[in-house]
């Protein structure tokens, strides 16, 4: 059977070489494809951590990846029009450039998801997941009805962002700003993974009486674990903003939160490279089962109900024969 | 010899039953306490409230000259409370290695390092690695929990509790599920861990507790009826009522 | 503010809390029995709505529309438990809500391939079409009464169903103790699909009154799924009691928030700044209530009970 690092390797050189090759014979779109899945796939880098690693099925996380999202939107729109975003009590004025909106956005989801962690996580089992969609659903609702930036509708940003040294509207150097970000994210998770951290993170998903029995709180360590999770969803949320240019509710909706979650359930829970693997089977079969059929998410249904099923390991389990990580 | 735990009529009632009828009780240092009593006397009620995981309705406990009533569990484990499972409580998925290394990791206290790679870390490998050796489980370091024996399980949570080089051991029914030459040698590593830190131990192998333990205390009901020597209680009459009469019962 | 303008918003609180409680007793009494959580049981509102509009249009009968809405949703029910969801009760939360995810999706995009994008449109009976007058000179729609009516009938069916009959007693031993009903010779493989069906009807009911009073279309279940586990969060898993009593304050919550919170602001700001931030902060309500009893009872006000 394959090894899991071969197999990790393999899927990274993959991902460069295929849009590198796209370059070469001009097939752009390929290369907004790949593009896409590198921002998804940061997104379930994300999750996995509150998820695989720390066993906490959250139904919310869209909210972190909408208000990363919305903070691009906000601070983008404001440099749009010259308007500064408040005058008092001190000037704070949009911007436009890439580096300064991911670190506002990190922070803005971070809080977010320190506040929605902080309550959800008083809870376990079912309640946490309830919770934990109701707070996203509250935050879509609030996008909503807050007629400032586009309500409803949502913002449309008209160039996209800039980030020193590139230049982002050419496709394959804004891909390449993507994929090192989910490279140097995916090994940020994979440090933490086997830190002191990530073993009592882990742990605690498996027996939280054994973490309290060594003298640590599980409330604390799953709070750090959901904080640092949202925080790398709302890094997504920008990011991805920046890819469409444009926000909109519809990035806090829950189908996004279930999206993200399938991202990393198709590719296997826990699994460092699953959230790519995943991202890219739901894109290929957006791009080509929509094609054939309006109806594709049936056919995405059906795949994800026999994923849990009968393959609970996901694509990765299946090839690397390993049990599911989160039994 | 001083007490390292002091539990002073402490009182706990779910509803109409009282589980925990002011009890008191004490465990000095170099000794073995046990705890004994016929099943639903309220034996884990108690370990519970000593633990962490409940509340008495009244009443104190008191570790290492600190009143810790209202501590949680794991501030309990931090100030030196080790404690072993009726039920094995480890990390299944984790290796035999890397649950010990948990409890090093534990009784460190500082977790939230993100970088260096935990199963590297030297100081915490060298407490893991001394532990399994004392429990005789070093050559199994590798295994997963889900893989390894019962029996070693529960050698396993003895290690992890080693780890945290508790004050006091709070051990609930170590021997459960061992076979006899299993219990025999257990027996032999408690007498001398007792040296090291007393143990509570609540336990339904008589052969045992009559064999290791300093004191017994007999709890019936939600109340200790007796507590003394093993002669004492092996004499008293009270004691062969109660074990008589449930037997009697059922 | 004139007190029949007042009294009819707490109608429509009632109405609405009414019907979320049809939604989220299934939800509950699932959860309960059988430790699963169901997210595609807002499909089976939206199955009941479309079945309801379809019959409706084609027979010209609500009466029977809503009939078929209720043995169409509990067919459903028998049909996904059956061949998915009695699947999953051995599983973890994780594969429960992902099987069911993609179950959404799947009834989803199949609804739409049967009866396409467009919203259906079904008609308030005549016999229902015009207010009735109440008390106070109270001018209410029929409809919405009898919405009331036939929700609080279903509490006290519910009631009497599992405190006084045989199933009831199964459903209760279910909750308590799994191993033991199965040891005492129940068929549990029968009760949960009846309790899973039972649920499903009572989705289906709730989508097929609600359809005449909005429009019947495709994801119409999810929004109401999501205030069901926000009034189950509320009154304690498992607990009917605590769906009834979690859904009116909810259903209250919303409604008379939306009502009053726009006017309470407008008392110190100017008029359209009080309705954006009363209507933002009404869209909230519920969830900032859900947060306040998290923090007093995490477990519900009536959870644990069970």
């Amino acid at each position: 059977m394959i090894k899991e690092t071969d197999l990790n390797t393999a899927i990274w050189l993959l991902f460069l070489g295929v849009p590198l090759a796209a370059w070469q014979m001009g097939e752009i779109y390929t290369i907004t494809l790949a593009t896409k899945i590198c921002v998804l796939a940061l997104a379930g880098v994300g999750l996995n951590i509150a998820l695989g690693l720390g066993g906490m099925v959250s139904l919310g996380h869209a909210a972190f990846f909408g208000i990363g999202g919305y903070a691009m939107g906000i601070l983008a729109s404001h440099a749009q029009s010259y308007a500064p975003i408040m005058e008092t009590p001190f000037l704070i004025e949009g911007t436009k450039s890439m580096p300064v909106i991911w670190v506002l956005a990190i922070i803005m989801s971070g809080i977010a998801a320190l506040a929605i962690g902080a309550l959800s996580l008083r809870t376990n089992g079912a309640y946490f997941i309830m919770i934990t969609l109701a707070f996203g659903q509250m935050i879509y609702f609030f996008a909503i009805s807050w007629p400032a930036y586009g309500g409803e509708d949502g913002l449309s940003i008209y160039v996209r962002n800039d980030f020193p040294g590139l230049n982002t509207l050419v496709p394959i150097q804004f891909f390449a700003l993507c994929f090192a970000i989910l490279t140097a994210v995916i090994f940020l998770s994979s440090r933490l993974e086997h830190s002191r951290f990530g073993m009592a993170l882990q742990a605690t998903r498996q027996n939280e009486t054994r973490t309290q029995a060594v003298g640590l709180t599980p409330y604390k360590i799953r709070l750090i674990a959901f904080v640092i999770s949202g925080m790398i969803c709302g890094l997504a949320g920008a990011v991805s903003a920046d890819l469409n240019r444009f926000v909109s509710p519809t990035m806090l909706s829950w189908h996004t939160s279930g999206e993200i979650m399938i991202f990393v359930i198709l590719g296997g829970t826990g699994r460092l490279f699953a959230p790519l693997v995943g991202a890219a089977i739901y894109i290929m079969l957006e791009h080509f089962l929509g094609g054939v059929s309006d109806y594709w998410q049936i056919f995405l249904g059906l795949l994800l109900l026999m994923v849990v099923l009968f393959a609970p390991g996901g694509v990765i389990g299946l090839l690397t024969k390993r049990e599911a990580a989160h039994d | 010899m001083t007490d390292i735990l002091d539990v002073r009529a402490i009182s706990k009632s779910f509803g109409a039953l009282k589980a925990s009828d002011n009890i008191s009780l004490s465990l000095k240092s170099g000794e073995i306490h046990a705890l004994i009593g016929p099943n639903g006397a309220g034996k884990s009620t108690l370990i519970n409230q000593i633990a962490g995981g409940l509340k008495p309705d009244s009443g104190s406990v008191h570790f290492a000259g600190q009143d810790i009533t209202s501590l949680a569990a794991p501030a309990r484990a931090r100030l030196g409370l080790g404690r072993t499972f009726q039920i094995s409580q480890l990390a299944p998925e984790m290796t035999v290695l890397q649950n010990t290394v948990f409890g090093a990791l534990g009784s460190d206290g500082r977790v939230s390092r993100f970088w260096h790679p935990v199963m590297k870390d030297k100081p915490l490998l060298e407490i893991a690695r001394s532990a399994l050796e004392r429990v005789g489980l070093a050559h199994r370091s590798g295994e997963r929990v889900s893989e390894i024996s019962h029996g070693e399980r529960r050698q396993l949570e003895v290690a992890v509790a080693l780890t945290q080089k508790p004050k006091a051991f709070l051990m609930d029914e170590p021997m459960a599920g061992l076979g006899h030459g299993g219990s025999e040698r257990l027996t032999g590593f408690l007498r001398d861990l007792k040296q090291e830190a007393p143990i509570l131990l609540v336990e339904h192998d008589m052969d045992a507790v009559f064999a290791l333990a300093d004191r017994i205390s007999v709890l019936v009901y939600g109340r200790i009826i007796a507590s003394g020597t093993p002669t004492d209680i092996r004499s008293n009459p009270l004691v062969r009522e109660a074990y008589l009469g449930d037997e009697g019962e059922t | 503010m004139p007190l029949a303008l007042f009294a009819e918003q707490v109608l429509n609180g009632l109405q609405f809390g009414v019907m979320l409680f049809l939604m989220s007793a299934g939800l509950t009494l699932v959860f309960g029995v059988m430790g699963l959580i169901n997210l595609a049981h807002g499909s089976l509102y939206m199955i009941g709505g479309f079945i309801c509009a379809a019959v409706a249009a084609f027979t010209g009968s609500f009466l029977l529309g809503l009939g078929a809405a209720l043995a169409g949703a509990a067919a459903a029910g028998v049909l996904v438990e059956t061949l998915v969801i009695r699947r999953l009760y051995a599983r973890d939360h994780l594969d429960q809500v992902l099987a069911t995810f993609a179950l959404i999706l799947i009834f989803s995009e199949g609804t739409r391939w049967v009866f396409g994008s467009f919203p259906l449109f079904l008609d308030v009976p005549d016999l229902l079409s015009g207010p009735v007058s109440l008390p106070l000179g109270i001018q209410y729609p029929a409809y919405r009464l009898m919405i009331i009516v036939v929700g609080l009938l279903v509490a006290l069916g519910l009631y009497l169903l599992i405190t006084r009959t045989r199933l009831g007693i199964r459903i209760r031993a279910g909750e308590s103790d799994r191993e033991m009903i199965a040891a005492l010779g129940v068929d549990i493989a029968w009760l949960y699909t009846i309790v899973f069906a039972l649920g499903a009807a009572l989705a289906g009911l709730a989508g097929a009154l609600v359809g005449a009073i909005q429009s019947v279309q495709i994801g119409m279940g999810e929004p109401v799924l999501i205030l069901a586990f926000v009034v189950i969060v509320i009154g304690g898993i498992g607990s009917v009691k605590g769906a009834l009593i979690g859904a009116i304050l909810v259903g209250m919550t919303d409604t008379l928030g939306r009502f009053l919170l726009p006017q309470f602001f407008a008392t110190f700001m100017e008029n359209t700044s009080a309705t954006t931030i009363g209507s933002s902060l009404a869209s909230m309500l519920i969830y900032i209530l859900m947060a306040g009893v998290l923090i007093f009872k995490p477990q519900g006000l009536f959870g644990g009970a069970s």
